[in-house]
């Protein structure tokens, strides 16, 4: 990939250069932070004995043990509250919610509880909770088990939204999210947990062991929440992404020769909006790519912070490629997806005059 | 298909019998006439007292018997007497008249306009603080927001309550919750939501993570009967069960949810003490009317979260005296007669009653007592107003209500706070009048 990309260096405590995939890098963030802090617990369906259905929490429970690493009923709304009160018991609580598509019973415990907990307590009782769940689509999951729901937890005050495109970026993010004090909500893409995705859904995956950003240290890095990072630089324009859909643009640019600044956002709450006002008022131009429905999504708030504040520097209209307002389909799946045709004619129209 | 009716046309070329929704309906509406005499109250001293470590399954009966102590002779009965010495019992009844004596002053500080919203107890006394005394001081409870008597009963300074009732610039919740929505960590008290039932699944989560720790803490939660009708309830039902979790679930079934009878959370086909059996969880049906009761049903209920025998579910079963807060008139939806046909009484004067029986309290003490509690009660509110109160200015400084949304302030709600304080500053071009003397 870029050479950009590399350019995050890695503690210097930390030497050993191995590959890991984006599943073995959360696996290794949560052994870490288990390792350096007894206060951490991970709860969830199938978490314990059996490892997790995508495998992230393989091997927690046979070393830490039943009571730090264990399963739950199918109660996202018991999971989260239990998580709520076990932080309020000083625990630092790691729940995963096994699809994204799944939270929305714990939603009331998320939003009303959660992330208001140090507000309505005016700092008594805190949440410091990081919710992991993988999300989007791209693996024939049906509407059920591919949806992007960042947006609902963008808008409610007092949570923390993380989506990492890398396996390096996945661990350093997740320990962060982990330390924080306040609760995150840590979205794991997961048509890139063993591949980064350059949208042709027809060609074999490549397994992310051929790239850079698969380069994970041993031990303990942190990556800052709300820091994003350039996945490529160029004068073109600006392109902003997070997730599966920064491997679709950078392939998708590479493809047509566009030499953007691709900015992988990381954090959507709270956003570097200084790294995107200085990539704008370079580039002049800015095209905003998700994968989630269209109407009310993340990209409307970044397409009004865009104008907000480098409406002057525009030398075109912000422009937003996303899934459409449907539910996700099952056979027409890639329909849905906002893939390089749809991001192509977008560069097409914001880089024609 | 042939058979079938179309859409929409009821039994059309069917003879199957038509069918009809039942919605539930209490006895008795304004004016009616009350009658009280279905509820069955069973004999003070009748119910046995198990073990503590029984199992679920073999004390079944106790999710729909009433365990009673106090007696219609006012003397304590049976097995479930805990035989307090009467220090204690005298305390218990000082908690009690001081819970009723501060919701009386604050109702009357809503009427006044001193804050927006008040919510009594009266009635439900022992529910709060007789069940708080039976458990550790450092045991935490994730109340609901009509246990005022656990913090009165906790020794939290009254006046602490007040100023967060009147939202001031002493509230220590900064003005940002509802009045009597509290939150005291070092009373072991969790700050009250509002939403309903959210406080149960995360009391099991706080035991749950005390049995990681291996910690000797327990905690306990409140909830009305009408809450238990939210998913958050049976969440806590399951937690507490699948991992033993070594919790309280309070029921207070007061009969009403504003103006919904208990009916709309099922009271029609079961108790809600039977909740907890389809979970495996012990179940106490309790008068909560009578003190000693709800003190031995809490104890039993502690002595077995400390012995790692597991949770249990108490239902209280009350009558909400009053409104539901002060935002209602229960005169629209329900008969005047109810409070005094209630058949289980006033926790307050059988308390008091018990404690003339047997020798130790009489009137003129009873009388002392409440005229203390009222005047302790007055002069804290008048301290507590010298903070403002609602309405007045006397709040927060303006910049808290960006504080504590993160633990840091992120650049977004940096910029917000600067355009709030701008637009104060363009409305009091002298200077802000409210920070400091108050306006």
């Amino acid at each position: 990939m870029s050479e950009t990309q590399t350019k995050i260096a890695p503690d210097s405590e930390a030497p050993a250069e191995r590959r890991l995939n984006m599943i073995e890098a959360i696996n290794d963030a949560l052994d870490v932070s288990m390792n350096r802090d007894d206060n951490i617990v991970i709860m969830g369906e199938d978490v314990g004995y059996f490892g997790g259905v995508f495998r992230c929490t393989a091997g927690l429970q046979e070393k830490y043990g039943k009571t730090r690493v264990f399963d739950t009923p199918i109660s996202e709304c018991g999971i989260i509250a239990a998580a709520v009160g076990m932080g309020a018991y000083g625990l630092r609580p790691v729940p995963e919610i096994q699809f994204a598509d799944y939270i929305y019973p714990g939603l009331d415990q998320l939003i009303s509880e959660a992330a208001r907990l140090r507000y309505r307590s005016a700092a008594e009782y805190t949440a410091p909770i990081t919710v992991r769940s993988p999300f989007g689509g791209g693996i024939f999951g049906g509407q059920t088990h591919s949806q992007s729901p960042e947006a609902i937890f963008a808008h409610v005050s007092g949570l923390k939204t993380v989506i990492p495109a890398t396996p390096y970026d996945a661990k350093g993010l997740l320990i962060s999210a982990i330390e924080d004090n306040d609760p995150v909500i840590f979205f794991e893409p997961k048509r890139i947990y063993n591949g980064p995705f350059s949208g042709y859904y027809d060609k074999p995956v490549e397994p992310w062991k051929r790239f850079d950003e698969s380069l994970v240290p041993e031990g303990h890095y942190k990556i800052p929440l709300g820091k994003a990072r350039y996945a490529t630089t160029g004068d073109q324009l600006t392109i902003l992404a997070y997730g599966t859909m920064v491997h679709v643009v950078e392939a998708v640019c590479r493809e047509k020769g566009v030499e953007a600044d691709i900015v992988d956002l990381r954090t959507i709450v709270p956003v570097d909006i200084e790294t995107i006002e200085e990539s704008v008022k370079k580039t002049g131009r800015c095209l905003i790519v998700h994968e989630a429905t269209r109407t009310a999504g993340f990209g409307a708030e970044l397409s009004a912070l865009v104008t907000e504040r480098c409406f002057y520097h525009l030398e075109a209209p912000v422009e937003r490629v996303t899934g459409f307002d449907t539910p996700y389909p099952h056979s027409l799946e890639w329909a849905y997806f906002p893939g390089p045709i749809r991001i192509g004619e977008a560069l097409d129209k914001i880089l024609k005059d | 298909m042939a058979d079938r009716p179309q859409d929409g046309v009821a039994g059309a070329g069917d003879n199957r019998p038509r069918l009809s929704l039942h919605v539930p309906e209490p006895k008795f509406r304004p004016g009616d006439a009350v009658d009280f005499s279905h509820i069955e109250v069973s004999e003070a001293g009748a119910q046995p007292r198990p073990d503590e470590t029984t199992d679920p399954k073999d004390m079944l009966d106790f999710a729909h018997g009433l365990i009673r102590v106090l007696g219609e002779d006012n003397k304590a009965h049976g097995p479930w007497d805990p035989k307090l010495d009467p220090e204690t019992l005298r305390s218990m009844l000082g908690h009690m008249a001081m819970t009723r004596a501060f919701d009386e002053r604050m109702f009357r500080g809503q009427r006044q306009g001193k804050t927006s919203f008040y919510m009594k107890c009266t009635g439900e006394e022992a529910t709060s603080v007789s069940a708080s005394m039976a458990l550790a001081a450092d045991d935490m409870v994730f109340p609901s927001y009509r246990q005022q008597g656990i913090l009165i009963q906790r020794g939290y300074p009254m006046i602490e309550m007040i100023n967060q009732i009147y939202s001031n610039r002493g509230d220590k919740l900064k003005g940002r919750q509802l009045p009597i929505m509290y939150s005291s960590k070092e009373h072991s008290f969790f700050t009250i939501s509002g939403n309903l039932a959210t406080q149960t699944p995360q009391a099991v989560g706080w035991a749950m993570a005390s049995a990681i720790k291996g910690d000797s803490r327990i905690a306990a939660t409140w909830v009305g009967e009408g809450s238990t009708a939210e998913g958050d309830f049976h969440s806590a039902c399951l937690f507490a069960t699948v991992y033993n979790a070594p919790v309280i679930l309070n029921v207070v079934n007061n009969q009403w949810a504003i103006s919904s009878f208990s009916g709309f959370a099922g009271a029609e086909r079961a108790t809600f003490a039977a909740r907890g059996v389809g979970y495996g969880i012990a179940s106490l049906r309790v008068d909560g009317n009578d003190p000693l009761a709800c003190y031995a049903a809490e104890q039993w209920a502690a002595n077995r979260a400390r012995a790692n025998a597991g949770p249990t579910l108490i239902e209280f079963f009350s009558y909400r005296a009053e409104g539901h807060s002060t935002s209602d008139d229960p005169s629209g939806y329900r008969s005047a007669q109810e409070r005094d046909e209630w058949p289980l009484g006033d926790p307050v004067m059988r308390l008091k009653n018990h404690l003339i029986e047997i020798g130790e309290w009489d009137e003129e003490r009873q009388e002392k007592m409440d005229l203390e509690a009222a005047e302790h009660v007055k002069k804290t509110t008048k301290e507590a107003e010298a903070n403002g109160i609602l309405g007045h200015g006397l709040h927060h400084p303006f910049r808290t209500m960006f504080e504590d949304v993160f633990e840091e302030l992120p650049w977004h709600l940096r910029e917000q706070a600067d355009q709030a304080i701008h637009e104060r500053e363009t409305k009091f071009p002298e200077g802000l009048p409210n920070e400091g003397k108050g306006a």
